[in-house]
């Protein structure tokens, strides 16, 4: 056989094709690959998030919180016997490492579960291959919802939840103006739609809506504006190092925290410490957790946590907090389904998913106080807290609802449907699955 | 078009000043490195990185007080410069693509090296109290600081155009600038002018990385945010000094009055579509220098 240069050429075009899209000659039914949990092996989960890049200051926290938690579990027995072992990987906060780190994880190493992400953006990055294998996610921080996947558990607040009271909270004891300020991506803008329900409710006046590109640290024309509108105070949607530019300029251009706090979203521990406490002082922060509430779990945790060899970074905040709890919602998800099946290896990642409604994580266990994952759409019930930012950088709870407040993935689009455990159910009955 | 008030339009022009000086500090290292040596530096970011980190560490760890950290980050990141110049780039100044590549090389092991010794949360510089306060005389409304780093650039442009234009050390400088065969001929130790002005662009990254921790943040990533603002500085004004000056002036000034009738996002984009026309005419920058080609 001669070997022409065409052949070669047609060869090493089909194998950089099968190469380039893996799913075409792959299975992609779970069962051709066989149960991934083994009994007596142990229960191994992908622990995706950045350890290095723009977005490594809260994901780092992330990873060392799981591998504590994860530790944690396994020294009091793990799970029925078995011990978790967890693969950690850096997604370099590049959304193309996480999705092909997360293909990775669930085919090569089929991880059971997997834990992950920060941003919303690379959530939706990820979550196609999650839903087309059928594995789980665990996403453990705040989000904006108009979700329904039948692949996640979400253990931070939704946006409905998030500022619920803090808005009115604001305008009760502020005044009723009100200035938007937010990092221009998909988070902010819909957490400022559900705000702007919540203010309109409460009687507020919205004064101005301004968004900062992402990463941006000039906030000069933004507070001009502010300067100029005179509100009582502003509600914050900035995230991450522009946040930290953002309080600090607020500050050196004369805006004085009591007359004028700034109410925020993200605002938490690691930012004032950035900041200098003296910047954060008096401002408010909406959160479930904050690292000085007062019950001895949360004094256990942080305690034992700081002295560990995963709490270098010296504090626990409230991403922290969630990421803790989604290791434990897994646990009893997976002890839930194992109970069900008397099996471990007939339990799937799905089965895990479907027997999670409902699941609570007593006060005894979850530094917040007593949570449950809703039934229907598979995000947490929780507490949304009030905090404001002392003199030396940690919060002190000034409000705290009374009663749990349900997770709503869809409160500001109602004609969308309703997320049931199956997918979402729009107003004339059909169902869709998977809806992102 | 909405109502414009009298007051805003003067606060927006004195902020757009304000947003001219912050620029142009990140920018000039880079003019001085790009203009005399002729590299197009991607580490410069994490010069200014370094900068913000030698504050952070000087203060942290021997208690210096900031005003002193400025000159101070000025010589470590210098120092650091001289280290990258003489053990890299002088032996890639006849390929100006892979002075490009291992440039960017050098921003990413700098900016993990900082991460490794550091760690990847962000840091915190103390400043004086009065940086933390503002100046008001009737409608106009200043920031203490930005005075300041106001003042400090003037100062460095000052310090800069004395040193091009009045020394001798200048005069050798722009001799190399023109022709460095010629001027090697004529006596002047052609490397060694390279090696300084390296230096002395490297250490002006520092100062700027100085001033921006106090009025944003210290991360080892926070360099990669003013680099696209330096290099948009240095390709509009055309590599030199007197280019810079004018073109941060202009581009700070346009992106606050456009903040201000729109807002931020928008008026980042309508600058950078203004720059790519601006460049489609005139190709070589505001003040392009004629030289003679390496």
């Amino acid at each position: 056989m001669d070997i022409t240069r065409r052949k070669i050429l047609k060869g090493s075009t089909l194998a950089a094709a099968a190469a380039a899209a893996p799913h075409l000659w792959l299975p992609t039914s779970r069962e051709a690959w066989g149960a991934t949990l083994k009994k007596g092996e142990p229960i191994k989960v992908g622990l995706l998030f950045s350890l290095t890049g723009q977005l490594a200051v809260p994901e780092e926290d992330s990873t060392l919180v799981m591998q504590y938690a994860i530790e944690e579990i396994n020294k009091n027995g793990g799970i029925a016997g078995h011990e978790i072992k967890p693969i950690i990987i850096d997604a370099k906060s590049d959304f193309n490492v996480y999705s092909e780190k997360a293909k990775e994880l669930i085919m090569r190493e089929k991880v059971i579960a997997l834990f992950g992400c920060y941003t919303s953006a690379s959530r939706k990055a990820i979550l196609p291959i999650v839903m087309q294998q059928n594995s789980l996610l665990y996403y453990p921080t705040c989000y904006e919802g108009a979700e329904c996947s039948q692949n996640t558990i979400c253990t931070g607040p939704l946006a409905n939840q998030h500022s619920k009271d803090l808005i009115p909270f604001m305008v009760k004891n502020f005044g009723k103006k009100c200035f938007f300020v937010g990092s221009n991506y998909v988070w902010p803008k819909e957490s400022n739609k559900n705000a702007k329900l919540w203010l309109q409710n409460a009687g507020g006046e919205l004064l101005g809506e301004e968004y900062i590109p992402l990463g941006s640290s000039e906030f000069g024309p933004v507070l001009n504006k502010i300067r100029e509108a005179k509100p009582n105070f502003i509600f914050s949607t900035v995230v991450g190092a522009s946040d930290i530019a953002f309080h600090k300029q607020f500050k050196q251009e004369g805006f004085k925290v009591d007359a004028m706090p700034i109410a925020s979203l993200t605002t938490g521990e690691i930012e004032t410490k950035a900041m200098g406490a003296d910047v954060g002082a008096g401002h408010f922060l909406s959160a479930p957790y904050f690292q000085t509430l007062e019950n001895p779990t949360n004094a256990k945790f942080v305690e034992n946590f700081l002295k560990s060899k995963y709490g270098k970074n010296g504090s626990t905040h409230y991403n922290m907090e969630e990421t803790y709890l989604s290791a434990y919602v897994f646990k009893y998800g997976l002890e839930k389904a194992l109970k069900k099946t008397g099996n471990i290896e007939e339990v799937t990642s799905r089965m895990i998913r479907d027997v999670s409604g409902g699941i609570r994580v007593e006060d005894d266990v979850s530094p917040e106080g007593l949570i449950w994952i809703d039934g229907d759409n598979f995000n947490t019930w929780l507490k949304p807290k009030i905090g404001q930012c002392q003199a030396d950088g940690s919060f002190k709870t000034v409000y705290q609802a009374s009663e749990h407040v349900a997770p709503d993935p869809y409160s500001i689009y109602p004609n969308s449907g309703k997320c049931t455990a199956d997918g979402l159910v729009a107003p004339d009955g059909k169902v869709r699955k998977n809806v992102i | 078009m909405p109502h414009i008030e009298f007051a805003s339009v003067v606060n927006a022009l004195i902020l757009g000043l304000s947003i001219a000086s912050i620029w142009l500090i990140a920018a000039i290292g880079l003019t001085i490195i790009y203009g005399t040596v002729g590299v197009i530096n991607m580490a410069h970011g994490e010069f200014i990185m370094l900068g913000a980190y030698t504050s952070y560490m000087l203060q942290s760890v021997f208690g210096l007080p900031f005003l002193l950290c400025i000159p101070a980050s000025f010589i470590v990141v210098a120092a650091i410069g001289v280290v990258i110049e003489r053990g890299l780039i002088r032996y890639l100044y006849n390929r100006p693509l892979d002075t490009l590549l291992a440039t960017w090389g050098v921003s990413l092991v700098l900016m993990q090296g900082v991460r490794i010794i550091f760690g990847s949360d962000p840091k915190y510089i103390a400043v004086p109290e009065i940086f933390q306060s503002n100046v008001e005389f009737g409608f106009v409304n200043l920031s203490v600081l930005r005075i300041f780093i106001f003042g400090v650039t003037a100062a460095v442009v000052a310090g800069t155009v004395y040193l091009f234009y009045r020394t001798r050390f200048g005069m050798q400088v722009r001799a190399v600038m023109q022709n460095k065969e010629m001027a090697a001929s004529f006596g002047i130790d052609a490397d060694r002018v390279y090696m300084t002005t390296f230096a002395i662009g490297a250490g002006l990254a520092g100062i700027a990385g100085c001033l921006f921790g106090v009025l944003a943040i210290v991360l080892p990533t926070m360099g990669t945010a003013y680099v696209v603002q330096a290099f948009l500085v240095v390709v509009v004004g055309g590599g030199t000094l007197v280019g810079s000056v004018a073109a941060s002036g202009l581009t700070g000034e346009l992106q606050s009055i456009f903040a201000m009738i729109s807002n931020d996002t928008f008026a980042r984009f309508l600058l950078y579509v203004l720059i790519v026309v601006f460049l489609r005419f005139r190709p070589r920058g505001l003040f392009a220098v004629a030289k003679a080609r390496r």
